[in-house]
């Protein structure tokens, strides 16, 4: 069984790290709270702005977990895996695509119509070449993620994966990552159990590692 | 010309979602594609698109693209000869 090593939570225009409040209170609107949250990271990459608002919940949660971690040296680029879920899809940027169509269609817009363009991103970023799938349920369902990774990470050549939710529809935001890794020297580690997941997902702010 | 060339780019930035950049970063013979301002091949057809919806011009052939579209100075004289008047 692999190990939860690092674990993040974008929710209500507020980022935690390790349950620990990371960037708060930036803005009480999304696209600006997502911009605000890049240039407070102080991270230089101008595709960030051309993507849509999924695509920037999964790349700021992924740089957010991955921070100060060489996670592609450590394990290789096709040595780690990327597993995502969502209930929305890739939605809410559809309904903007089908308000261009009436008039000329956008087609910055259109290359965002498919809920797994995020993972796209995430890879090309991160030099991320492993396993990678998106699945949509109407909820987070810690049995299917923590089922599915394990799957992925019984394959000799993953040694961590990149797993959880990222969710939008219109304000709406609601995204947990974790880091899984196959082996660690962290004593914090939790097991990668569906009750472990449950509990970080579910954590009120400032619970560190949901076991209270 | 000038005005023409400040107004594309600010349609340019607010069509590509170059937020990153001020009108002044754009410089007006600097090229737009690779070693320039780096867009892709999605943002060459917002920027046909963004001559349909503000100038009501349609790319007659797109292999003329890369000339058209090399700078916001060859972009600006392309508009300046084929706006329907």
């Amino acid at each position: 069984m692999a190990f939860i090593t690092r674990h993040c939570r974008i929710r209500q225009y507020t980022i935690e790290k390790q349950g620990e409040v990371f960037l708060r209170d930036l803005y009480t609107e999304l696209e600006g709270f997502l911009t605000g949250a890049m240039k407070a990271m102080q991270i230089a990459y101008p595709k960030f702005y051309k993507m849509d608002h999924l695509a920037k919940l999964g790349f700021l949660g992924v740089e957010i977990l991955l921070k100060e971690l060489d996670i592609v040296s450590q394990y290789g680029p096709e040595g780690v895996a990327l597993v995502l879920s969502n209930a929305n899809a890739s939605l809410n940027t559809d309904l903007r695509y089908f308000e261009t169509s009436k008039t000329i269609s956008s087609p910055g817009l259109f290359v965002y119509t498919l809920a797994n363009i995020v993972t796209g991103e995430i890879c090309i970023r991160n030099g991320i070449k492993g396993e990678n799938a998106f699945f949509i349920t109407p909820r987070f369902d810690p049995e299917i993620i923590a089922g599915y990774v394990e799957s992925v990470m019984r394959h000799k050549k993953t040694g961590a994966c990149i797993a959880g939710w990222v969710d939008v529809m219109g304000e709406h935001h609601d995204v947990f990552l974790y880091l899984a890794e196959n082996q660690t020297n962290d004593t914090d580690a939790l097991a990668h159990t569906p009750e472990h997941l449950e509990k970080l997902y579910r954590a009120e702010y400032g619970t560190v590692d949901g076991r209270s | 010309m000038e005005q023409l060339m400040a107004d594309l780019k600010k349609q340019i930035i607010d069509a590509l979602n170059l937020k990153h950049l001020t009108p002044e970063d754009i410089g007006d013979d600097q090229p737009l594609f690779v070693e320039g301002l780096g867009l892709d091949s999605i943002d060459a057809l917002e920027l046909i698109v963004l001559l349909q919806q503000h100038y009501n011009i349609k790319l007659a052939n797109p292999q003329d693209g890369p000339l058209i579209f090399r700078s916001v100075k060859s972009l600006a004289e392309y508009i300046k000869t084929h706006q329907p008047a």
